[in-house]
């Protein structure tokens, strides 16, 4: 009941927060944060009784949904589930004071109206990860879209309508062939077991043929990189990102994409593990090019908020890449990866955001000198932006080198090129602080803006807080996630490549 | 020979054709300030009574009959009026899911309130539009109750058509709900041009493809000397006159494919929706569909289901074209009535998927997505009959620009319909899509399955334009409002939104009942 219930506050604040009057706009959003701050306690607690020394699912519960088709409502976490759920259980409290003064500028939504749609988006979030039967993962991975759907078509940018239709219908796209997928493997089961099921670890034990396990594999993957997204599939996330609010972006691009890489590893490698294997190459020279090219178009980027975006593309390409080598560095180094990328691309589009909102523009060249003017400001940027470069010390370089460190064993080459993209994570994050925060202000940069609020302040601190702490000890992290790479490990049956390096040195 | 009636299976049948010829009585001899009240109560009455009986055949313990699950059948299975007439299982649960959705349908073509100058039905039909006869009586707010009875024919020869069977009583429970129906097309009160336009479109269509299905028949009493789909399927297996047999069943395809437009017999169905009384087009999307389906599935299972070798290629084509054209053109419309009409089109292609599985998954799965779309597509129209400017109603799209600002309530539930016709999750087309295209992998059609899923994609662009319409433009300034509709289209609206929650979020008792109801008898 512990996920269910997880589940349930923040359902039932979104409830209380949208049948409030919608004059209450204050009572709306400490009621919205109050839930949101619950929710928080209770997926700590969650992560807290989680037993470490197995890899299996936990907080198991199974109740039956549409027997007719062997549907249940089938929740657990393992490891890496848990640390994402907490993850996002942190952000929306984030976002939600980040975009306290979001929804008032809006001509079409209300307040009450974003805050609760908020609140919605985080319960498809907890059941999308929580998720172990996978008709129940496909209904919240679709159900999700709906949220941000309107989170960006009410309350963003001037292109919003554009940009929420764009990113629906490449979802939807995605979803739709995994759904094709779905009903395929829905079949497969029902031939091999006599009744057909969709429960994950029923799935795992199915032996299929391994032409029609590519094929579903190929339905499933389309949809998780679209998702993710991954070159060739990614031009929806740049728009959605930049017409959203900051704190919707964070949410999309901090939690909502990370559903595509973590149901790679959750789902595909332990329900089709030869034809992950057999396509792990190709899948491999995808995320180096996602890695290269999100980096070189981030580089490119006059908009602030594109650039965050391609740069996330870029990090989806290191994410991808260590799921698909397969070994234990590599998956942990994935894992851990999806939540340092939360919070270091959260912080960044929030403090990005904050800027924004002052200068009232997301073009680059509209800024400068601003470090003179708002050190404080400037400084959560510098922060929030080493950690996007992987500078160690911040979280994410212990994830990016556990990556890096995973896939030498099985693909060297494919790693010194992808080790490239951290020179160029360093140009596109300098490059930006050079232009926007160095030089002497205009005289509308120092109009505009202004230091940073306690409130902004309140919402980004824990962020940078958690990637260095993260940083300096990532075990805490690590020794919840590794046990559940372990058992992906045994799903797929692979082992590490064991001295694979030495091995040459030793001459056998 | 001595033909028994068995008066308990064909109950529903008869008290709704008992109605028609009672309302007929009411139009004669009653005064005309009370004959509207009185018709309604016929009308509600002989469905509601009609339905009943459905539930006391269908929940019968007379048989038994074991499924394929173990279960006990249910209900009624028998051959009535001399083997004209089949009651089972599924033919039951489509009368009832005809009777429901004409029930929801009927609140519809009683609403008085959003028209300030009457109902949704022309003064006066006889007068020629734009005449001052036709001002006269619509400034003296004359009602026609004419409607009534051609109503209760209708949905009399639609209880008929799909538990006929044989060809002829087929054909003549199809002549006996198109006839009406060609009628009640042509009354729209406002762009009565459009309507009259429609309403022979249809007619002129309709008796061809009619005349194909009466070919057919002939065709295939030719070659197995009866037009008795048991005696037809028996004969088919050992006879070998394939050049008589093929284009009967062909032709047949042809004339119900027409009433279910499916392409390419689809040219009747953007004009006829747009042209029709929105209450009107509203039924004909739902009940008229899901009748027709009712009797395609019988052919094509009961007197085809030999064959089916033969023509499954056919249908194959019929269901890519359905779902592809449909999709298609949906995208291209700039009235919301042309944009449902190809939208119904498209659907048509999915629910065949159900059909051309031809097994007991099949059967049911296509049961459940006639119910999920009959109260979708009921309510969808409902909502579009409510939009309105001083002209009428608004359909163009553009108009249809900050409908969420101005009426949230409405807005949200068309954008639930909107969802469900998608087969967004959590929605009744959700589940109806997934046990469609489950039956179908099934049965080995998987590629049509992938077209399926391509044609969802596109279809969701048309239905979500909508949605990004009404809630993410500013209005218009002269803008057309939702007009405020009274208990009946309220009740209707309701109660559609409310089948289309359930039957996504909690479909198990129903997809229970389809599968319980069993295959068709022969």
């Amino acid at each position: 009941m512990l996920l269910t219930t997880l589940m349930l506050i923040p359902l039932v604040g979104a409830v209380v927060v949208f049948l409030l009057p919608s004059v209450k706009e204050a009572l709306a959003k400490q009621i919205a944060l109050g839930f949101s701050l619950a929710t928080l306690v209770a997926s700590v607690l969650m992560v807290l009784g989680l037993d470490n020394s197995s890899g299996g699912l936990q907080h198991v519960e199974s109740y039956d949904w549409i027997p007719a088709f062997g549907i249940s409502w089938t929740l657990g976490v393992n490891g890496i589930s848990a640390s994402l759920i907490v993850m996002s259980a942190i952000l929306v409290p984030v976002a939600i004071i980040a975009g306290w003064w979001d929804a008032e500028s809006s001509s079409q939504g209300t307040v009450k109206g974003y805050f609760a749609l908020i609140l919605v988006l985080e319960v498809f979030i907890i059941g999308v990860f929580a998720a172990n039967d996978l008709f129940l993962f496909y209904v919240f991975f679709e159900a999700m879209l709906f949220p941000i759907y309107f989170l960006i078509g009410r309350f963003g940018g001037p292109q919003r309508a554009y940009a929420a239709m764009k990113f629906l219908l490449y979802s939807l796209v995605g979803g739709l062939f995994m759904l094709a997928a779905l009903i395929g493997l829905y079949v497969v089961s029902s031939r091999q077991l006599g009744q057909g099921t969709f429960d994950f670890q029923t799935l795992t034990t199915l032996s299929i043929a391994p032409g029609t396990q590519k094929m579903l594999f190929l339905g499933f993957f389309f949809a998780f990189a679209v998702k993710a997204p991954m070159v060739p599939f990614h031009t929806w996330l740049p728009d959605a990102a930049a017409e959203a609010t900051p704190a919707t972006s964070t949410l999309l691009v901090g939690v909502l994409d990370k559903v595509g890489t973590f149901a790679m590893l959750h789902f595909l490698l332990p329900i089709f593990p030869e034809a992950s294997k057999y396509y792990a190459p190709a899948i491999i020279v995808l995320s180096v090019i996602s890695i290269f090219y999100g980096a070189l178009l981030a580089i490119g980027q006059s908009d602030v908020m594109r650039l965050v975006a391609f740069t996330s593309i870029s990090h989806f390409g290191f994410i991808v890449l260590g799921i698909f080598v397969m070994t234990s560095q590599g998956l942990s180094g994935s894992s851990f990866y999806m939540v340092n990328h939360g919070f270091s691309t959260g912080a960044l589009f929030l403090a990005l955001g904050f800027l924004v909102s002052r200068r009232g523009s997301k073009r680059i060249a509209d800024f400068g000198g601003v470090q003179k003017i708002a050190p404080i400001l400037t400084g959560v940027f510098l922060l929030s932006g080493l950690s996007g470069l992987a500078l160690p010390g911040m979280s994410t370089f212990v994830s990016e080198f556990l990556v890096l460190t995973g896939a030498y064993a099985v693909n060297p080459t494919a790693t010194i090129i992808a080790t490239f993209g951290i020179v160029l994570a360093a140009v596109y994050i300098l490059w930006l602080y050079q232009r926007m925060m160095t030089g002497i202000p205009s005289k509308e940069v120092e109009e505009t803006v202004t230091e940073i609020s306690k409130r902004e302040l309140v919402a980004v601190a824990p962020l940078l807080a958690i990637l260095i702490v993260l940083g300096f000890v990532p075990q805490v992290a690590l020794n919840v996630i590794n046990p559940a790479v372990e058992q992906v490990q045994t799903y797929v049956g692979v082992t590490d490549p064991e001295a694979s390096v030495s091995m040459e040195g030793s001459g056998s | 020979m001595r033909v028994s009636v068995e008066y308990q299976a064909l109950a529903p049948i008869i008290i709704l054709l008992a109605a028609g010829v009672l309302s007929v009585l009411v139009e004669a001899f009653i005064n005309r300030t009370l004959r509207r009240p009185i018709q309604l109560m016929l009308v509600l009455a002989s469905i509601v009574l009609a339905f009943a009986y459905v539930v006391i055949n269908a929940t019968a313990d007379l048989t038994g009959d074991i499924v394929a699950n173990g279960g006990q059948v249910k209900g009624l299975r028998q051959l009535a009026a001399g083997g004209a007439i089949a009651i089972d299982g599924p033919g039951m649960v489509i009368q009832g899911i005809i009777l429901l959705v004409s029930l929801v349908a009927t609140l519809l073509l009683a609403e008085r309130q959003i028209d300030p100058q009457g109902d949704a039905f022309a003064a006066r039909a006889s007068t020629l539009p734009g005449s001052e006869d036709e001002r006269q009586f619509t400034s003296q707010g004359w009602l026609q109750t004419e409607i009534w009875p051609l109503y209760l024919f209708c949905v009399g020869g639609l209880l008929l058509f799909p538990v006929a069977n044989d060809f002829l009583t087929m054909f003549v429970a199809l002549e006996v709900f198109s006839l009406p129906l060609y009628l009640i097309a042509s009354m729209a009160r406002r762009r009565r041009l459009l309507s009259q336009e429609a309403a022979l479109k249809y007619f002129i269509l309709g008796a061809f493809s009619s005349a194909f299905f009466l070919f057919g028949a002939a065709l295939i009493y030719a070659a197995t000397s009866s037009v008795n789909f048991s005696t037809v399927a028996v004969a088919m297996e050992n006879a070998s006159l394939d050049g008589l047999i093929i284009p009967g069943i062909g032709m047949i395809a042809v004339g119900l494919l027409f009433k279910v437009g499916a392409v390419p017999f689809h040219q009747w169905v953007p004009d006829v929706y747009q042209g029709s009384p929105t209450p009107l087009t509203a039924f004909m999307s739902a009940a008229t569909k899901v009748a027709a389906f009712g009797a395609l599935l019988r052919v094509f299972y009961v007197a085809f289901g030999g064959m089916r070798w033969d023509w499954r290629p056919m249908m194959w084509v019929v269901a890519v074209l359905s779902m592809v054209i449909g999709s298609l053109l949906a995208v291209t419309q700039t009235d919301m009535k042309r944009m449902l009409a190809f939208s119904s089109v498209a659907h048509t292609g999915f629910i065949l998927l159900g059909v051309i599985s031809t097994s007991a998954a099949g059967l049911s799965s296509t049961l459940f997505y006639l119910l999920a779309y009959g109260f979708t597509s009921v309510g969808v129209f409902a909502i579009v009959g409510l939009v309105r400017d001083a002209s009428g109603e608004a359909t163009h799209l553009s108009q249809w620009a900050g409908l969420g600002k101005k009426s949230p309530l409405m807005a949200s539930i068309f954008a639930l319909f909107l969802l469900a016709l998608a087969g967004i999750p959590l929605t009744s087309g959700f589940t109806g899509k997934f046990a469609v295209f489950t039956a179908a992998v099934d049965g080995g059609a998987t590629p049509l399955v992938i077209v399926a899923v391509v044609a969802s994609a596109v279809a969701a662009f048309f239905y979500a334009r909508v949605i990004v319409l009404m809630f993410f433009t500013e209005p218009p300034v002269d803008g057309p409002s939702v007009v405020v509709p009274s208990a009946f289209t309220t009740i209707a609206i309701g109660t559609s939104a409310a089948f289309t929650l359930l039957l996504g979020l909690a479909p198990q008792p129903v997809l229970e009942l389809v599968i319980n109801a069993g295959l068709f008898i022969r």
